[in-house]
C-alpha cells in the first residue's frame, strides 16, 4: 500500500516534469512556426486569423517574389561580405592578442584586460554618436569601411577574453618543447598552439560572424542607401509604417535565420563550455 | 638584434593590431564623447560647436522624461532578469533530473530563442502582437476569451509586449549556464540528503541554490548589463518608442535623442550617465560577491 502510493506520486512527478518541459518547448518553438506559416500564405490571404501550421493553399510565391523582385539577394551579398570580413579580422586579431595576454608579462597588461571588460558597459550610443560625427566629417557615411571597423571592435573584447581563457588551459611546456626543437616564438605559436586552440577559434569566428550578421542599430545609422543595406535593414524595410509585407518579411526571416540557427545549435556545446570556463576563471 | 628587442617586436606584432583598433574605435570615441557631453553640439551647431561645461548634464537631470524613462529601465531590467533567472534555473533543474529521456533534444528546442537573431525575434513578436491578425491577439481573445488589448498602441501593453519578447529570448542563456552549474554538483550530496530523508524542496534550497550561486552570479551580472543596454528589442518591438515615445528605456531614449533629434551634446551627456550607472553597479556587485567568496 505504502509502496504503491509512493510509486504513483513519483509517476505523477515525472509526468508533471515532462508536461512542463513540453509547454516551454512549445513556447520556444511557436514563434518560429508562425514565421513558417506566414511565409507560405498566398499574397491575398496574409491577414488571416487562422492558426493552422500549414495554410490550406500553401504556396512558395512569397519566396519567388523575395528572391527575384526585391533587392533581397543584393542585401544577402552585402551581409555576407561584411560578416566575412569581420570574421576574418576578428579571428586574426583576437587569436594573436589573446595569445600575448595569456602567455607574456608586460606593462599595462592588467589595464588592457580590465579595459576590454569596461567596454561591455558602454551603451550603444556611447561610441556610435562620436563615430557618427567623425564619419560625417570624413564623409564615410554609406560606406562599409566604417561599419566593418565598428563591428570588429564591438566583437573583439569578448573574443580576446575568450581566446585568452582558452590559451590559459594549454600547458606552456608545449611551446618550450617547440623552442628546443628550434622553432621561433612565432612558429611555436602558429604551428603548435594555434591549431590546438581550434574550439576557441570556432567560437570566436561564430561570435564575430553573428555580431555582424545580426546587427541593426549601428547599420541603421551608418547605411542610408538601400543598395548598401545589410539584411537586418532590408527585412525591417518590409515592415513599413503603414503597410507591412508580412509574407516577404516572413520568407526573408526564415531564409536568414536557418543557417545561423543551425550553426548556433551545432556549436552551442563549445560556446557553453567557453562561457562556463570564463565564469569559473572569473 | 638582441633577444629582448626581438621579444618586444614579437609582442608588438601580436598586440599591435588590436591596440590600434581599440584606441581608434573605442578609446578615441570615448574621450570624444566626453568632450561632446560638455558641448552644445546639435543639428544647428554641427561644425561651430563650443564647450559649455556641465550644462547638458544639468539639462538631462531637469528633463522630467529622463526620470520616468530611468524608472522604466529599472522595471525592464528587474522583471527581465527575475524571469530569465527564475525560468532558466527552473527548467535546468527539471531537465537535469535523472529520469528525463532525450536531454539533448529538449535542450536544442529550449535554446532555440537564443539562436534566433534578436532583430528577427523582435520583428516577429511585433507581428504576433498586432491587433486582430496577430497570433497572440487571436489566442488571447478567441481561445482565452479575455478582453481585447491593443498591445502596440497603448503605452502599458506596448511596454509589456517588449518585456514579454525579451523574457522569451533571454531565458535559454540562464538555463544553459545553470545546466553547466548543476553538472558540477556532486551527486553524493543529494544521496546523503536522501538518507537523511530531506524533501525535494529542502534539497533544492540547501544544496542546489548555494552551489549554483558562484556560477550564476557572473552570468547574472553580465545579464543585467546586457539587459540594461539592450536597445534592439525595445526599439524594434515598439517601432522606435511607439506609442508617442512612451516605451523607451535609457538606451533607446538616447538613441532617439541622438539620431532622430540630433541633440548630440545632450545625448552624449546621457550616454555618460548610463555608463556611470552601470559601472558603479558592477563595481559594487563584484566587490560584494568577492566578499562572499572569501567567506566560504
Amino acid at each position: 500500500m505504502n509502496a504503491s502510493s509512493f510509486d504513483s506520486k513519483r509517476f505523477l512527478g515525472r509526468l508533471g516534469s515532462y508536461m512542463v518541459l513540453l509547454v516551454f518547448a512549445l513556447i520556444a518553438v511557436y514563434p518560429v512556426t508562425r514565421i513558417l506559416t506566414i511565409s507560405l500564405r498566398p499574397g491575398d490571404r496574409l491577414l488571416s486569423t487562422s492558426l493552422a501550421l500549414f495554410p490550406d493553399d500553401a504556396t512558395l510565391e512569397n519566396y519567388r517574389v523575395l528572391l527575384f523582385e526585391t533587392p533581397f539577394l543584393r542585401w544577402l551579398f552585402n551581409s555576407i561580405l561584411v560578416s566575412l570580413v569581420v570574421t576574418v579580422t576578428g579571428v586574426a586579431f583576437a587569436s594573436t592578442a589573446g595569445y600575448a595576454l595569456s602567455r607574456f608579462k608586460f606593462a599595462g597588461k592588467g589595464a588592457m584586460l580590465s579595459g576590454l571588460l569596461v567596454t561591455q558597459m558602454f551603451p550603444a550610443t556611447m561610441l556610435l554618436l562620436p563615430l557618427y560625427v567623425v564619419l560625417i566629417n570624413l564623409q564615410l557615411l554609406n560606406s562599409y569601411l566604417g561599419i566593418i571597423i565598428i563591428y570588429t571592435a564591438t566583437a573583439l573584447p569578448f573574443c580576446v577574453w575568450q581566446m585568452k581563457g582558452y590559451y590559459d588551459t594549454i600547458p606552456y611546456a608545449l611551446e618550450e618543447a617547440a623552442r628546443i626543437d628550434g622553432c621561433t616564438p612565432w612558429q611555436a605559436f602558429y604551428k603548435v598552439i594555434f591549431p590546438l586552440a581550434a574550439p576557441a577559434l570556432v567560437i570566436t569566428a561564430l561570435f564575430s560572424f553573428m555580431t555582424a550578421w545580426n546587427e541593426y542599430v549601428v547599420a541603421n545609422v551608418v547605411l542610408q542607401d538601400t543598395n548598401l543595406f545589410t539584411l537586418p535593414l532590408g527585412l525591417k524595410l518590409f515592415q513599413g509604417s503603414l503597410t507591412t509585407q508580412w509574407g516577404l518579411y516572413a520568407a526573408g526571416a526564415l531564409l536568414v535565420s536557418i543557417p545561423v540557427v543551425l550553426l548556433f545549435l551545432v556549436l552551442s556545446r563549445y560556446l557553453i563550455s567557453g562561457l562556463t570556463l570564463g565564469a569559473v576563471k572569473g | 638584434m638582441s633577444e629582448k628587442t626581438r621579444f618586444r617586436l614579437f609582442l608588438l606584432f601580436l598586440l599591435g593590431p588590436t591596440i590600434v583598433l581599440v584606441l581608434a574605435v573605442v578609446a578615441y570615441p570615448f574621450f570624444y564623447n566626453v568632450v561632446l557631453s560638455l558641448s552644445n553640439m546639435n543639428i544647428y551647431h554641427i561644425r561651430d560647436w563650443e564647450v559649455i561645461g556641465l550644462q547638458q548634464y544639468a539639462a538631462v537631470a531637469r528633463e522630467p522624461a529622463f526620470w520616468s524613462v530611468f524608472l522604466k529601465t529599472i522595471i525592464w531590467t528587474g522583471v527581465n532578469i527575475v524571469f530569465h533567472v527564475g525560468l532558466g534555473v527552473f527548467l535546468a533543474v527539471l531537465l537535469h533530473q535523472k529520469f528525463i529521456r532525450g536531454k539533448s533534444a529538449w535542450r536544442v528546442l529550449l535554446i532555440l530563442p537564443w539562436a534566433l537573431p534578436q532583430y528577427i525575434t523582435a520583428l516577429t513578436w511585433r507581428g504576433m502582437f498586432t491587433a486582430e491578425y496577430g497570433a497572440i491577439d487571436i489566442v488571447w481573445r478567441q481561445y482565452l476569451s479575455l478582453p481585447a488589448i491593443e498591445w502596440l498602441t497603448q503605452p502599458g501593453p506596448a511596454f509589456a509586449a517588449a518585456i514579454l519578447t525579451n523574457i522569451w529570448l533571454g531565458f535559454p542563456f540562464m538555463m544553459v549556464i545553470a545546466l553547466g552549474g548543476l553538472q558540477s554538483i556532486p551527486a553524493e550530496l543529494y544521496e546523503a540528503a536522501d538518507v537523511d530523508g530531506a524533501s525535494e524542496w529542502k534539497k533544492f534550497w540547501n544544496i542546489t541554490v548555494p552551489l549554483l550561486r558562484p556560477v550564476m552570479i557572473p552570468a547574472i551580472t553580465l545579464g543585467i548589463v546586457w539587459t540594461f543596454n539592450n536597445i534592439n528589442v525595445v526599439w524594434l518591438v515598439s517601432n522606435g518608442g511607439e506609442p508617442n515615445d512612451q516605451t523607451h528605456i535609457l538606451v533607446s531614449y538616447v538613441y532617439e535623442a541622438a539620431f532622430t533629434m540630433y541633440r548630440f551634446g545632450w545625448a552624449a551627456a546621457l550616454s555618460m550617465i548610463i555608463f556611470f550607472i552601470l559601472f558603479a553597479f558592477t563595481q559594487v556587485l563584484l566587490k560584494r560577491t568577492k566578499a562572499t567568496e572569501a567567506a566560504y
